[in-house]
């Protein structure tokens, strides 16, 4: 997910943040009793998620000879939620597979970036200055992403990207020290529903997608392959993120009258979506799709009956069949007690991306190109989202699904496999060099001619 | 535009202005008598939904949980304002950040009780599912959360108008010494006013949980300023006012999302400047 705090909500939540952070650092008693004294002082604004050993809000001792890898997730804030997902799906390989790698030890050092762009840097260089990683991992936010990332690259630091999907990072403004182990773009996927959608049969598409650059690729994706499969986008409506009420945008899809409607919503705005589109009674009259983030897992746990039924195009299905899968998901869910959302399976897949990656340079990371090298060249025959590999842009070459939602005997709701699409490119069918030549998907710009 | 698309923007607006008016009532009537700008109302809203949400999801009773949910609330007000607000009664910078101190606290501790994921509180088959107004279908639950408010709203209205403790009110509201001094315990008149405004903000997050949904810090804010917005154009303090401030509100909001979406901000903020700026008092606020 690439969703970005609404403005109006910046200045609150930055004083709700300023507040947590007293309270976090006032509740963590013994924080300082382990850490290095130099550091002890800084230390104290820190809310950082207890990770493995590492208690609260503190660097670690680090051991010398270990790889240390810097994880940036928001354990705080709005997004906290499935930045505890992305660390619980982080944890999991490790636990499992031990920490061990070509005879070194790996140490993961999590810090909050609280969702926040500001914040996320300032962890991140603390980490690389302070802790010495020798590579980061994650965030969740595109914000917090580009933000990381621009200043990183400039310092040459490796950093890879699971849940950032910014269709740009690996397209029209490529980082050298950038890459998107186990991640996408934002259109991806939705380029794969738009010519489905357009094969079924269906001629007359609303799209109605948050407005913001994420909102903008996912719709672009759709907008873009369903109009020359054939289809007809009618109206495009353009909700803002936080949007608590969707009622007037039913009665605008309604009026619209379309065969087919296409969505992406994330957080909230899903649940609420979803739970409008059912009490408004759409759900046996207009066929809805989904993107990735409409009907993930995490959101999914707390959705009902409405949910039931819906589809939407996803890279990682909690109820593929496939062994791979099923085995991280039972497992995911012994450990945690609920189904892994994306999130998870991105983070566990980008563990084992790294431990294959340290594996082929046995163990040495103090060349940094030459470790981005070997993350490049790492070939994923299978993982709980299906077989893996980077294009020369440095995004994954995935397999896509499109999927339903339904309910299993445990009563909990996730999504199965309807079709899966293998070896999906971030650039489609289309020419890479032609669809580079378009300016990347915005509110002006869907791909629509 | 069709008549259709019309009427039923007519009732999303009415029926977004039935829960903000819920949300409003209360906040307006402990400013009117108290002067207290309560910035935790919000708070209150949002622990209002979540005890109604779990309520819900351990017993499916979701008159239970209103219930549960708006007496919760109501005890959680008294003990702020017995603990807190008493303290620095008459102080109107303290009071306000106090009241901010404790929606960040409310915040937080629902995000730390009850996670950050986004909730929905699951209606009965009796309340999902939509009614047939003749040329086209709506929502139950929309429909009844209008109506409830209307209700709710008489029956402040009868009590405020026509029961002593409404006497003793609005007396309150006109001047509160020479209340005190006529051997009327006011401090038991503000406590019992804070329970049933926050009571009030109970339930509404209980109606709300179902309306839109929780989301901890952002349900809470955002149900604030929509509040807010409300009792600044309906005049703080008057319930009339709340009334109307919600109906224009709930209808800007309705219909500026479908002609303007992108001024959807600009046209809920603007007849609130608007207003300020003709008259500061607010539509049927009095000047103090």
């Amino acid at each position: 997910m690439t969703s970005t705090i609404p403005r109006r909500l910046r200045t609150p939540l930055a004083v709700t943040a300023a507040a947590m952070l007293v309270a976090v650092a006032c509740s963590a008693p013994g924080a300082d009793e382990t850490a290095p004294p130099e550091q002890a002082g800084e230390d104290a604004e820190g809310p950082g998620d207890g990770q493995e050993d590492t208690p609260t809000g503190e660097v670690p001792d680090i051991d010398a000879d270990a790889i240390n890898v810097g994880v940036l997730a928001p354990t705080t804030g709005t997004v906290a939620a499935s930045g505890q997902d992305m660390l619980n799906g982080w944890n999991l390989y490790w636990d499992e597979h031990g920490s061990s790698v070509a005879g070194r030890e790996i140490e993961s050092v999590h810090e909050d970036t609280a969702g926040d762009p500001s914040t996320g840097l300032n962890k991140a260089q603390r980490l690389v200055g302070d802790v010495g990683v020798d590579m980061l991992v994650g965030p969740l936010l595109a914000n917090v992403g580009l933000a990381v990332a621009e200043e990183m690259n400039r310092q040459q630091m490796p950093v890879l990207l699971p849940i950032v999907s910014a269709d740009d990072l690996t397209q029209r403004e490529q980082l050298d020290w950038v890459l998107r182990p186990a991640g996408w773009t934002s259109s991806q996927t939705t380029h794969v529903l738009g010519e489905y959608v357009a094969e079924q049969g269906y001629e007359r598409a609303v799209t109605i997608c948050n407005d913001y650059a994420f909102g903008h690729e996912s719709c672009g994706g759709f907008a873009n392959t369903f109009t020359d499969a054939g289809g007809e986008v009618v109206e495009q409506l353009w909700n803002p993120l936080g949007t608590q009420d969707f009622s007037t945008y039913i009665a605008e899809i309604q009026q619209a009258d379309p065969d087919v409607v296409f969505s992406e919503q994330v957080g909230a705005d899903s649940v609420r979506l979803v739970q409008a589109w059912s009490s408004f009674g759409l759900t046996d009259e207009i066929p809805l799709f989904g993107n990735d983030t409409l009907l993930d897992q995490s959101l999914l746990r707390n959705m009902g009956d409405e949910a039931i039924g819906l589809q939407s195009i996803g890279r990682f299905t909690e109820g593929r069949e496939a062994p791979a899968t099923q085995e991280f998901v039972n497992a995911y869910l012994d450990a945690y007690d609920e189904l892994p959302s994306y999130y998870a399976a991105a983070m566990y897949t980008a563990a084992r991306w790294v431990a294959e990656a340290v594996e082929a340079v046995d163990g040495d990371v103090s060349d940094g190109e030459a470790f981005l090298d070997a993350v490049r060249d790492v070939q994923l025959d299978d993982s709980p989202m299906g077989p893996m590999s980077l294009d020369e842009y440095g995004n994954p070459i995935q397999d896509v699904d499109l999927r339903r939602v339904e309910r299993r005997d445990d009563g909990r709701l996730w999504n199965v496999s309807v079709e899966t699409f293998e070896s999906v490119g971030q650039f489609w069918t289309y020419d890479p060099d032609e669809f580079l030549d378009q300016p990347v998907y915005s509110r002006e710009y869907q791909g629509i001619e | 535009m069709t008549m259709e698309f019309v009427f039923f923007q007519l009732l999303n607006g009415l029926s977004f202005a039935g829960l903000l008016f819920l949300v409003a009532s209360g906040f307006t009537l402990i400013f009117g008598l108290m002067r207290v700008v309560n910035l935790a109302h919000g708070g209150f809203y949002l622990v209002g939904g979540y005890i109604g949400l779990t309520i819900v999801l351990a017993t499916g009773n979701i008159w239970l949980a209103a219930l549960g949910g708006a007496l919760a609330v109501g005890v959680l007000g008294v003990l702020m304002e017995t603990s807190l607000l008493r303290r620095v009664r008459g102080q109107e910078l303290p009071e306000v950040l106090l009241t901010i101190g404790v929606a960040f606290m409310l915040g937080d501790l629902t995000l730390a009780f009850w996670g950050g994921d986004p909730r929905a509180m699951p209606l009965p088959d009796y309340l999902s599912g939509s009614v047939d107004l003749g040329f086209i279908g709506y929502p139950r639950f929309r429909v009844l959360v209008t109506l409830l408010a209307v209700a709710v709203g008489i029956a402040l209205w009868l009590l405020m108008s026509k029961t002593r403790v409404g006497a003793i009110v609005r007396a309150g509201v006109d001047d509160r010494e020479m209340i005190a001094a006529l051997g009327i315990n006011i401090r038991l008149v503000f406590t019992g006013l804070f329970f049933f405004g926050a009571l009030l903000a109970g339930l509404s997050g209980v109606v709300g949980a179902a309306f839109l949904g929780l989301v901890p810090g952002e349900s809470d804010i955002e149900i604030l300023l929509f509040a807010l917005v409300v009792v600044i154009l309906g005049g703080l303090g008057s319930l009339p006012g709340a009334a109307i401030g919600s109906v224009i509100v709930g209808l800007i909001d309705a219909f500026a999302k479908a002609l303007v979406p992108e001024l959807a901000f600009f046209t809920l903020f603007a007849p609130m400047a608007i207003v300020l700026v003709l008259r500061p008092e607010g539509l049927l606020g009095r000047r103090a």
